[in-house]
């Protein structure tokens, strides 16, 4: 992460977690780990978010909404898969409900393991993320100084 | 009288980190009814028995929820015990009560920092956070989780907590002691505060009786009423009364729940004076189960009901949990019924609600 020329904000989504993990997220924000020093904002409005935290793995019920708050995101954006329910649906994975990690329905890019996830792990996931995110907006302004409005960028 | 619309809330909402969905039928700007939708975080965790064995389960049922994990798991071992009459050496009771009331405070503070948050006050939520950090490294020195601690087995527990590690507890729960002294000043008696909470979504007693509801919601409407007082684990050799208020206000469950941490604070103290100083940590269960039993623990948000099932195998039957928030829901509909739509985040966090619990 050499250089940050945005700041990027932060939806948070608890898929089908035990609660464990989006603690943990929300102490990652708070001022003893403090999340915010690397630059993002936690939000509420996926029409304003640029990383998009996930937890807990996807049910069928929530297949729609974790689909549908990710085509909100306006693009370039970034998936970050806190927990190991997330990633790959976890200790909850034989469950007759739960049909997998959030890569079910949506193109994850980064996995954060853990039982809960620790904060570290969640710092060093953001970290990844905001790079990650900067990549891609470089080149998401690249494509589109050179192929006008309706260049679109991976993920 | 205005007209009438539907406004849904959730399942992706600021105020909330978990998934609920109400539909509110709002006149204007006042709440006609609610009503909830769940199932977005439905794992079927209770399906999971016929998959792993009952020791196993243990580790199941403690990922229920990750706020009062400690509990669910030490619901479920001891709901088991029971029911297979095993009998817990005496040093793990005292154990599993230090980590009960300990889940207890750190459930408390990050609920007070929801609330806080929930009325737009950002730092008394960083407040409220930062003084749960330090509980939330004494549970990690003495079990070294964070959320998940895995302590729990059917017979005992796994891990002691020597007595230089019961001394650092005590010192650091006298420091929260302090702090949140400091805290309660603004989180009691601000004027901000009260003109939010004070009057807001009121449940008579009657009602809080006649909707079933349970822990510190009930008795912010008055009703005495504490799973603790049944006298499983240390409880019988501790000394406390249940916390209740007449106010049935969202300022009276803020102060049942700030006034319940000091409480728990001072149970730890007493269970670690009384200590007991045998060794011994758990007893080996050789049976396999058979049989039923109910059991009944207060967690953080009242009243838990477990029951299994056992058929003589490895595996049970039927492990049912019924928990807090479901419990509580019916009360909430109600204090929604007639609130400012601007008061319908608040309302719902004062149940304190736990919706991965909830569904499982």
């Amino acid at each position: 992460m050499a250089k940050v020329s945005r700041s990027p904000w932060l939806l948070h989504y608890d898929g089908s977690s035990c609660n464990g993990c989006d603690i943990e997220v929300l102490a990652c924000l708070t001022p003893v780990y403090d999340a915010e020093r690397l630059g993002i904002i936690n939000t509420g409005d996926p029409m304003q978010a640029d990383i998009f935290l996930i937890t807990g793995g996807i049910n069928t019920q929530n297949q729609a909404v974790v689909k549908q708050l990710y085509d909100q995101m306006p693009r370039p954006k970034v998936v970050v898969a806190v927990g190991v329910c997330a990633c790959t649906g976890g200790i909850f994975k034989e469950c007759y409900n739960i049909l997998g990690g959030a890569d079910t329905v949506i193109p994850v890019d980064i996995y954060v393991p853990g039982c809960a996830a620790r904060p570290q792990a969640i710092i060093d996931g953001i970290v990844k993320a905001v790079a990650l995110f900067q990549q891609r907006s470089e080149e998401h302004d690249r494509l589109v100084k050179e192929g006008g409005k309706g260049a679109a960028v991976n993920g | 009288m205005g007209k009438r619309s539907v406004i849904p809330f959730g399942p992706q909402h600021p105020v909330l980190p978990e998934p609920i969905h109400l539909d509110l039928v709002v006149e204007d700007e006042k709440v006609v009814e609610a009503i909830p939708s769940v199932g977005f975080v439905h794992r079927g965790l209770e399906s999971l028995v016929t998959k792993k064995d009952f020791n196993t389960m243990a580790y199941v049922a403690e990922r229920t929820c990750g706020i009062c994990s400690f509990m669910h798991g030490m619901g479920y071992c001891e709901c088991v015990e029971n029911m297979m009459g095993v009998e817990v050496p005496i040093r793990a009771k005292f154990l599993r009560t230090i980590w009960s009331e300990m889940s207890r405070v750190h459930s408390h503070l990050l609920w007070l920092g929801l609330l806080a948050d929930g009325f737009g006050h950002e730092n008394l939520f960083y407040q409220c956070w930062r003084i749960r950090e330090r509980i939330l490294d004494m549970l990690e020195m003495t079990t070294g989780g964070r959320c998940i601690f895995s302590v729990n087995q059917v017979g005992g527990v796994l891990k002691d907590i020597p007595d230089d590690m019961l001394k650092s507890i005590e010192e650091a729960i006298t420091d929260i002691e302090a702090e949140l002294k400091v805290v309660q000043k603004t989180l009691l008696y601000d004027y901000t505060v009260k003109s939010r909470l004070c009057g807001v979504g009121i449940l008579t007693k009657e009602q809080a009786h006649d909707l079933g509801t349970v822990g510190p919601f009930m008795r912010a409407s008055g009703i005495k009423s504490d799973m603790r007082l049944r006298g499983y684990d240390a409880y019988p050799y501790l000394d406390f009364e249940p916390i209740t208020s007449d106010d049935c206000d969202c300022y009276a469950r803020c102060d049942v729940r700030t006034r319940e941490i000091f409480q728990a604070i001072d149970l730890i103290r007493q269970a670690i004076a009384k200590m007991p100083s045998e060794t011994d940590l758990a007893v080996q269960v050789k049976d396999k189960p058979s049989g039923e039993y109910f059991m009944r623990v207060e967690q953080p948000r009242g009243e838990a009901v477990y029951y299994t099932k056992g058929n003589g195998s490895m595996f049970l039957d039927r492990m049912r949990i019924r928990t807090p928030t479901f419990a509580n829901l019916p009360g909430l509909c109600e204090t929604l019924k007639g609130a400012d739509l601007a008061d319908v985040g608040l309302l719902v966090i004062t149940i304190d609600p736990c919706v991965s619990c909830t569904e499982r």
